[in-house]
C-alpha cells in the first residue's frame, strides 16, 4: 500500500481557488426566454413543483436563494437552470438530464445521487458533494469539503481546488478529478472508482493505492478536464489512485484493516 | 454411539451453564477460523417477550364483542401527518424490509404477492427495487439506506412510501453485509459492485449525520416526490425514547422501531446477540415519546422484532403500536426451515428449525439464495399464497383477542388490557404483574 503522501496539501494549490473567491459577483448570462423565479418571493415548493412539470424544456433562473435547502431537486428534463447565489443542503439532488449552474457556494450534499446531466458550482462546496451519484458530471470550481464523492456510483466529479478528508470513501464507480490536493483517508475502502489527484494526498485510506497512469488514463483524464473547462492542465501532473482490491473478501489476515 | 441425554444424566455428566455446548463450539470455531461468526436470523437468546404478557378478557366489568359476528376493524392508515397519499392498509401486519440480494427475486415476488393479496405493504431492503417486486406489490415501501445501493429517483417516485433506515434491531449501529456467494451478476449490477465480492454496507448515511440534518434530508425527499409519499424513519431499538422524539422532530410521518429479535440476512453473531434492547422494552418508550409530543396516532408507530402470531400483533398494538412488521416469520411462512429439506439442511451442517446461514446463499428452500437452481425450487405463486394465509391467520387471531377484550377495532386495544407474568416483562412493558397493581419502576412515576 502506498504511503508516499504529504501532509501539506494546501501549499501545492494555494492559487487555484483565488479566481472563485467572489463568485456571486458573476452575472449569469441569461437569454430573453428564461423563466425567472425569486426564492425570496416564491416558495421553494412552488419552484420545485414547476421544475417537475411534464415535458419541461427551456431555461430557468432562480434568484436570491439565500442558502435555501433542496433547491432544484428531482429535476428530470433537459433544461438549463441557473441559481444566482449560495444554496444550502442537497441542491440539484438526484438530478436527471438538467444542466444546473450554481453561481455561489453549495452546502452539504450538492448533486447527491445525481443520475445524469451536469451540475456546476462556481464557488466552494461543503461536505458530501456528489454523494452516491450514479452518473452525470459535477464540477466544483472551488474547494470541496470532507467526503467529496462518498459512495459515488458512476458520477464524474471535477474539483478545481482541494477536497477534504475521507473523500471517495467506499467509492464504487466513476471518476474523481482534483486539481488540488486531498485530505486524510482518501479513497478509504474504495471499490472500482478512479481518482486523479494533482496535488498531494494527506493520507490514503484502507485499500487505496497509487496506480500507474497508462495512456488510457491520460486520455480519460484529459477528456474529464476538458469537459469541466480545465483543458489546459497537463494530465501527466496527476496521480491516479484506486483500489488495491485486497479487502474485497473477508480474510483473517486483513482484520487490522477492517 | 453417542450418549443420549438420559445416558449423560445417568453418568452424572453435567453441562456448564456458562460454557454450554454452543459456547464451546463457538470458541472452537473462532480458534479454527480466526474470524467472527456471521449468520442470519435474529437474536436467539431468551428475552422477555410478548409471551410474558396476557390479555384480560372481558367478563363482568367489561363487555366482549360477539366472537364471530360483530365487526372488529383491522385497517390502518399510515403517513397521515404530511403525505398527500397516505397508505391505507387492510391489516396492520406489514412485511419488513428484506433485500433482493439477501433473498431471491422469486422470494421477493412472493412477498409482494402475499402482502398484496391481503391488502398490506411490503418493503424493498438494501439493494434497490426489482420490477418483480414492484409489479406484485400493491403497496411498496422503498427503503433509503446508508449504502444507497440502487437508489434512483425513478424508483423513488414509483414507491408508495419511503423508509429512511437508520438501523435495524439485529444490528443497531451497524451496516449490512452480503457475502460474495450472493453477489451474482444481477445483484452486483443493481448495487454497482464487482461480482462476487464481500459487500459491506455503510452504517452511517453519506450525506447527513444528525437529527437536524435528517430534517433537511426529509424535506429534500419530499420535494423530489412532491410531498406525495409518507416518509418513515426506521431505528433499531436502543435509546428508543430519544430516537423516536428526534425522528418526529425531523419530520417523520411514521416511525418504525425494530427490536433486537428482528432478523437479518447476515450480521456478526456478537452483534445480533449483544446489541439493542428487546422489542417489549422498546414499545413503551416509543409510545411515551409520541405521547409527550402530542403525536401518538398522528405519527404512526410500526413495531417489529419477533412478531410470530396474532397474539403478538394484538399485544404490540395494545401497547400503542399502530401496526407491526414481520420478517423472519414471513420467511418461515414462505417455506424457510421447512422439514421437507431436512436432509439438505443437515448436509450443510445445520438442521430444519435451526438453519440460519442465510449469508452462504445455499438455502435448500431457495429463499435466501441467488443460486439459480436453488431459487428455481421456490414457487412464488405458492409462496405468496402461503404468506397470504399466514397474514390472514395473524389478523384473525388478533381480532379474536380484541373482540374478547371488547374492542371493535384492533387499534382500540390498550395497555390496560394487558398484564405481565414476569417482573421483567412488567417493568419493560409497563403493565402490572398479573394479580397485582405493581409495575416495577413505574408506580412512583418513573421517568427517563
Amino acid at each position: 500500500m502506498s504511503t508516499d503522501v504529504s501532509t501539506d496539501v494546501s501549499a501545492d494549490v494555494a492559487d487555484v481557488t483565488a479566481d472563485v473567491a467572489d463568485v456571486t459577483a458573476d452575472v449569469a448570462e441569461v437569454t430573453a426566454e428564461a423563466t425567472r423565479y425569486c426564492l425570496s418571493q416564491t416558495p421553494l415548493r412552488e419552484v420545485n413543483q414547476a421544475l417537475h412539470a411534464a415535458g419541461l424544456e427551456g431555461e430557468f433562473i432562480i434568484d436570491q436563494p439565500f442558502g435555501a435547502h433542496a433547491v432544484a431537486v428531482g429535476v428530470n428534463a433537459p433544461v438549463k437552470i441557473t441559481v444566482n447565489g449560495h444554496v444550502g443542503y442537497y441542491a440539484a439532488g438526484m438530478n436527471q438530464q438538467a444542466e444546473i449552474i450554481i453561481v455561489g457556494n453549495a452546502g452539504t450534499g450538492v448533486a447527491e445521487n445525481m443520475m445524469s446531466g451536469t451540475v456546476v458550482v462556481k464557488g466552494n462546496a461543503s461536505q458530501s458533494a456528489g454523494a452516491t451519484a450514479h452518473g452525470g458530471l459535477l464540477v466544483i470550481e472551488g474547494d470541496a469539503a470532507a467526503r467529496c464523492g462518498i459512495s459515488m456510483k458512476g458520477v464524474d466529479i471535477v474539483v478545481g481546488g482541494n477536497i477534504g478528508h475521507n473523500s471517495a470513501f467506499m467509492a464504487q464507480a466513476g471518476r474523481l478529478v482534483v486539481r488540488g490536493g486531498a485530505g486524510d483517508g482518501l479513497g478509504d475502502s474504495i471499490y472500482e472508482a478512479r481518482l486523479y489527484i494533482r496535488g498531494a494526498a494527506a493520507s490514503l485510506g484502507a485499500d487505496c493505492v497509487a496506480k500507474e497512469m497508462r495512456p488510457e488514463h491520460h486520455e480519460e483524464l484529459a477528456g474529464l478536464l476538458k469537459s469541466a473547462g480545465f483543458e489546459d492542465d497537463d494530465p501527466a501532473s496527476y496521480t491516479r489512485y484506486g483500489s488495491a482490491r485486497q479487502l474485497y473478501h473477508f480474510h483473517v489476515d486483513n482484520t487490522s484493516a477492517y | 454411539m453417542a450418549y443420549t441425554d438420559d445416558d449423560r444424566a445417568r453418568l452424572g455428566l453435567r453441562e456448564s451453564a456458562t460454557f454450554d455446548r454452543a459456547t464451546i463450539a463457538a470458541i472452537q470455531r473462532a480458534a479454527q477460523t480466526g474470524i467472527y461468526d456471521i449468520r442470519g436470523w435474529g437474536a436467539k437468546r431468551a428475552l422477555p417477550h410478548f409471551d410474558d404478557l396476557l390479555f384480560l378478557g372481558a367478563s363482568m366489568s367489561r363487555y366482549p364483542l360477539e366472537g364471530y359476528r360483530e365487526k372488529c376493524g383491522t385497517d390502518v392508515v399510515l403517513g397521515t401527518r404530511n403525505a398527500k397519499y397516505p397508505l391505507h392498509l387492510q391489516t396492520p401486519v406489514t412485511i419488513a424490509g428484506m433485500s433482493f440480494g439477501a433473498l431471491s427475486g422469486r422470494a421477493k415476488e412472493a412477498l409482494g404477492r402475499g402482502a398484496s393479496e391481503v391488502g398490506t405493504s411490503t418493503t424493498t431492503g438494501d439493494g434497490g427495487m426489482t420490477p418483480e417486486e414492484r409489479g406484485q406489490s400493491k403497496h411498496l415501501v422503498y427503503q433509503y439506506l446508508p449504502s444507497r445501493y440502487g437508489m434512483n429517483p425513478d424508483d423513488l417516485r414509483k414507491a408508495d412510501a419511503i423508509e429512511i433506515v437508520l438501523g435495524q434491531g439485529a444490528k443497531p449501529g451497524g451496516g449490512g453485509m452480503l457475502l460474495g456467494q450472493k453477489i451474482s451478476e444481477r445483484v452486483a449490477g443493481m448495487r454497482t459492485l464487482p461480482q462476487g465480492i464481500d459487500q459491506r454496507s455503510a452504517s452511517r448515511h453519506p450525506d447527513w449525520t444528525g437529527p437536524d440534518d435528517l430534517a433537511i434530508k426529509i424535506v429534500e425527499l419530499r420535494e423530489i416526490t412532491d410531498w406525495e409519499k409518507p416518509i418513515y424513519v426506521k431505528v433499531g431499538a436502543t435509546r428508543t425514547y430519544y430516537d423516536v422524539k428526534l425522528a418526529c422532530h425531523a419530520g417523520a410521518d411514521v416511525v418504525v422501531v425494530d427490536g433486537m429479535q428482528g432478523g437479518t440476512a447476515a450480521t456478526q453473531d456478537v452483534f445480533i446477540e449483544h446489541v439493542g434492547i428487546p422489542t417489549l422494552a422498546a414499545i413503551p418508550q416509543a409510545v411515551q415519546a409520541l405521547q409527550e409530543l402530542g403525536l401518538h396516532r398522528e405519527v404512526q408507530l410500526i413495531v417489529s422484532g419477533g412478531i410470530r402470531n396474532g397474539a403478538d400483533v394484538a399485544k404490540a398494538m395494545a401497547l400503542g403500536a399502530d401496526a407491526v412488521a414481520i420478517g423472519t416469520a414471513a420467511l418461515i411462512a414462505l417455506g424457510d426451515n421447512d422439514p421437507k429439506w431436512s436432509a439438505e439442511y443437515e448436509a450443510l451442517g445445520s438442521a430444519a428449525g435451526f438453519y440460519d446461514d442465510f449469508q452462504d446463499g445455499k438455502d435448500p428452500a431457495g429463499i435466501s439464495t441467488q443460486d439459480p437452481e436453488l431459487a428455481a425450487r421456490f414457487d412464488p405463486i405458492v409462496g405468496g399464497r402461503r404468506l397470504a394465509n399466514f397474514l390472514r391467520v395473524l389478523t384473525m387471531e388478533a381480532q379474536t383477542v380484541a373482540r374478547a377484550c371488547g374492542k371493535a377495532h384492533l387499534t382500540h386495544l390498550e395497555p390496560e388490557d394487558l398484564v405481565a407474568v414476569s417482573i421483567e416483562a412488567a417493568a419493560m412493558a409497563r403493565v402490572p404483574l398479573a394479580g397485582t397493581s405493581w409495575i416495577p419502576g413505574w408506580n412512583n412515576g418513573g421517568t427517563f
